[in-house]
């Protein structure tokens, strides 16, 4: 109980765990290809919450901070990418549902 | 269970159990638009954990990139390809009499909060207005710009020519065919 109550490192990771295996679950179930970006999101945001976590309690560098902020950058940068790529393939196909889009497979 | 639990405590699992719900109505919602709203409350709760972890700076980039940037093109992109005609959207208020007062109280809470601290404390000392503290120390903050411009001095130059490309061709990707020009 003691090791509940007093907030450390495990606590990060176990949440950083359980948002990274939402996150995977979104990316594999989804058939919307938004909803698998947003499952990306989700799996980005629990690896930099293990990357502050770390920086806090085990490291006396701010690496782990300007890796996060590097993260997010590109996680805004893919952002854009994806979701113009949705865009344009809702124009030429009508249906951004993932495994409905076969242009590339004959 | 007499164990009284630390308001830190209390705090890191309101801020993870609006993280973990939010990211899992994200992943189980039905409605793609849901999805989308529900990403605020996982983006806000990871960002409330990055304070925790007393990361201030990236808990503001996270909430400037992530819910001021990534969650709005996502929206965006969610209006403009799924067929939201044909889901009955209205935009009728409810409650519009409650919302009111409880409004009202909000505000007034706020301003409760707000306002000049004076009084002493239960020490019986002469509490600080704000306790502000002058000259405060925000080493964190320094630290990270020193290593910005020292340490990761090229990935930094690296990152912000990755983004350069990335918006380029991200507008030249979803721009619409100009036929015959």
């Amino acid at each position: 109980m003691d090791q509940i109550i007093h907030v450390g490192l495990p606590h990060f990771l176990v949440v950083a765990a359980i948002l990274f295996t939402l996150g995977l679950l979104c990316v594999v179930t989804r058939r919307n290809a938004i909803g698998i970006l947003m499952g990306v999101e989700l799996i980005l945001n629990a690896a930099n919450i293990n990357f502050v976590a770390f920086t806090k309690y085990t490291s006396a560098s701010v690496g782990g901070h300007v890796f996060a902020v590097f993260v997010i950058v590109m996680a805004a940068a893919e952002a854009a990418i994806a979701l113009a790529i949705t865009l344009s393939l809702f124009q030429k196909s009508k249906s951004i549902i993932a495994d409905e889009n076969t242009l590339l497979k004959n | 269970m007499d164990l009284p639990i630390p308001l830190e405590t209390q705090l890191f699992f309101l801020l993870a159990t609006i993280a973990i719900l939010s990211a899992a109505l994200v992943v189980f919602s039905p409605n793609i638009i849901h999805s989308g709203f529900a990403l605020l409350g996982a983006f806000g709760g990871v960002a409330g954990l990055y304070i925790f972890l007393s990361a201030d700076f990236v808990a503001v980039v996270q909430i400037l990139v992530y819910i001021g940037g990534i969650l709005v093109l996502i929206l965006f992109s969610v209006m403009l390809t799924n067929r939201i005609r044909n889901i009955a959207i209205s935009n009728q208020s409810i409650n519009r009499w409650l919302s009111i007062p409880v409004g009202a109280a909000l505000a007034g809470l706020l301003a409760y909060v707000a306002r000049y601290p004076s009084g002493r404390d239960a020490a019986g000392l002469d509490r600080h207005p704000w306790n502000v503290i002058p000259n405060a120390d925000n080493s964190m903050l320094g630290r990270l710009g020193d290593a910005f411009l020292d340490e990761y001095l090229m990935p930094f130059e690296l990152a912000s020519v990755v983004i350069l490309v990335a918006l380029i061709g991200a507008a030249y990707i979803a721009r619409r065919e100009v036929r015959g020009d």
